[in-house]
């Protein structure tokens, strides 16, 4: 009962203010201290590719971006490093780092690098002598992509695949849409449909990311699920 | 000055010297762009010491500076995390900072922040808050356990060897494309209790297990890098 009543309590701030910006977007639209900057991290996308031999990593960035000279105008920032980070042995630090950093009209892609332990959190280096591959940043009308050593490489603006009803959702928040809760199909509105963001994406065969490790279900109960890495993307600034 | 013409000259000689071998050789054409990439001088259509162009390596270190210490301000692994269980900007600040194995205490926030979305519910809805819990979802994580897989192990899990999904009611976990239906997967994972279906609108329940949008009309077929180009209206 006196957590209830704190919850309760809080209803009025806190937990309000964490409905009203929920899932506005998978990550899009962040906490106050990355919110609209260069590093702030949209989404994130790994999956098998058009070669199953192979798997796309795609980050997307600085969304949501609205078309026309706001898209236009977005660049990667060349103090901003983008890191995908691979654990192959189940312990949730990175063991692989891919990087990528734009200098120039160029995004440059490097490893995958081994992590030293020391090396491991929240700082990082560029590991100049794994470079994988470069390509010419895409204008918003083209699509330049490269490909070196059997690995796929592509930088530039897209549209944004995140789909979410966001402005019914934060009626659902408010208390506004009870007691139905979302729309159905046909009067639900994509928020995110006619909007953009800018991407990374490399296409990498999957013998250079190690052996997977059991998937991470298997510690909470859920068994038969196949070996599977541990990903995720982090954007780190230079000092 | 005069060193300088000198280098020049001895450039030109070493350059001479390299296409006469090269010329002398009956090998292939491949033979001569390996001499020209690692000859030490930046010649054909190279942009910068034996790199770039048509026959060599990228240009990578050495010729671009990429020295210095980057540090972490953002991170993600799987959608709506952060945003979705953080309950405070300071809370959603530290997370962005913080390494994926060091998330013990976030577990608790998230499991306060979980609930707490039943009590807006409620009290939406005009019932006591105690009435409304987060229950076992269609993963069969109780409260406990599902923020902990949410906060300590927040990463996309990727099978290379497996069909890749977010969830499909049958895989689950895989990995994410570009068309999975995150927002309801969440939400059901949220709202969906043992049977994914305690408050999908039916029966006299809100609709909080799906949002009712679908990728709509965002290709999915196309080659890498899978995304259509950027919308220009």
């Amino acid at each position: 009962m006196m957590k209830k009543t704190k919850i309760f309590a809080a209803i009025g701030g806190l937990s309000l203010a964490a409905l009203s910006i929920f899932l506005i977007s998978a990550d899009h639209i962040d906490s106050p201290a990355v919110a609209g900057t260069k590093v702030d991290i949209a989404d994130l996308y790994a999956f098998e590719a058009d070669n199953p031999n192979n798997t796309v990593f795609i980050a997307t960035l600085q969304g949501p971006l609205v078309p026309g000279q706001v898209t236009e105008n977005a660049v990667f920032d060349e103090d901003v490093l983008v890191e995908f980070n691979i654990d192959n042995t189940g312990d949730f630090v990175e063991d692989l780092v891919i990087q990528a950093i734009r200098r120039d009209s160029i995004m440059y892609f490097f490893g995958p690098s081994e992590v030293e332990a020391a090396d491991a959190g929240t700082s990082s280096t560029v590991y100049v002598n794994d470079g994988i591959g470069q390509v010419e940043i895409s204008g918003v009308d083209e699509t330049i992509t490269a490909t070196n050593n059997g690995i796929s490489f592509f930088a530039g603006p897209r549209r944004d695949y995140f789909f979410f009803d966001f402005n019914q959702f934060n009626a659902v928040a408010d208390g506004d849409a009870a007691p139905d809760g979302f729309l159905p199909p046909g009067q639900a509105s994509d928020f995110f449909e006619s909007l953009n963001v800018l991407t990374i994406a490399i296409e990498i065969p999957n013998f250079l990311l190690g052996t997977p490790p059991d998937h991470v279900g298997g510690l909470v109960g859920i068994q038969g699920l196949p070996r599977s890495y541990n990903v995720w993307v982090e954007t780190k600034r230079k000092q | 000055m005069k060193i300088y013409n000198i280098k020049i000259v001895v450039l030109a000689l070493c350059t001479a010297v390299l296409f006469v071998q090269c010329a002398d050789d009956d090998d292939n054409g491949n033979v001569i762009e390996q001499e020209l990439c690692s000859d030490g001088i930046q010649n054909g259509d190279e942009e910068g010491v034996d790199c770039g162009g048509s026959a060599c390596d990228p240009c990578i270190a050495g010729v671009v500076d990429f020295s210095g210490v980057y540090v972490q301000e953002d991170i993600m692994g799987r959608p709506a995390v952060n945003t979705a269980f953080g309950g405070s900007d300071p809370v959603k600040n530290d997370f962005n900072v913080s390494l994926v194995s060091d998330r013990a205490a976030f577990q608790p926030i998230f499991q306060e922040t979980l609930e707490a979305y039943h009590d807006v519910y409620a009290i939406a809805l005009g019932i006591p808050v105690e009435d409304l819990d987060y229950e076992t979802n269609i993963l069969g994580l109780d409260a406990a356990t599902f923020t902990t897989v949410l906060a300590q192990f927040d990463a996309l899990q990727v099978a290379p060897n497996a069909p890749t999904t977010y969830f499909d009611g049958t895989n689950v976990l895989t990995g994410r494309t570009l068309g999975d239906d995150v927002i309801d997967i969440s939400l059901t994972l949220m709202f969906g209790g043992t049977t994914g279906t305690r408050f999908d609108g039916n029966n006299g329940t809100p609709q909080l297990t799906s949002d009712g949008v679908d990728i709509g009309d965002r290709d999915l077929t196309l080659p890498f890098p899978h995304m259509e180009s950027p919308l220009t209206q």
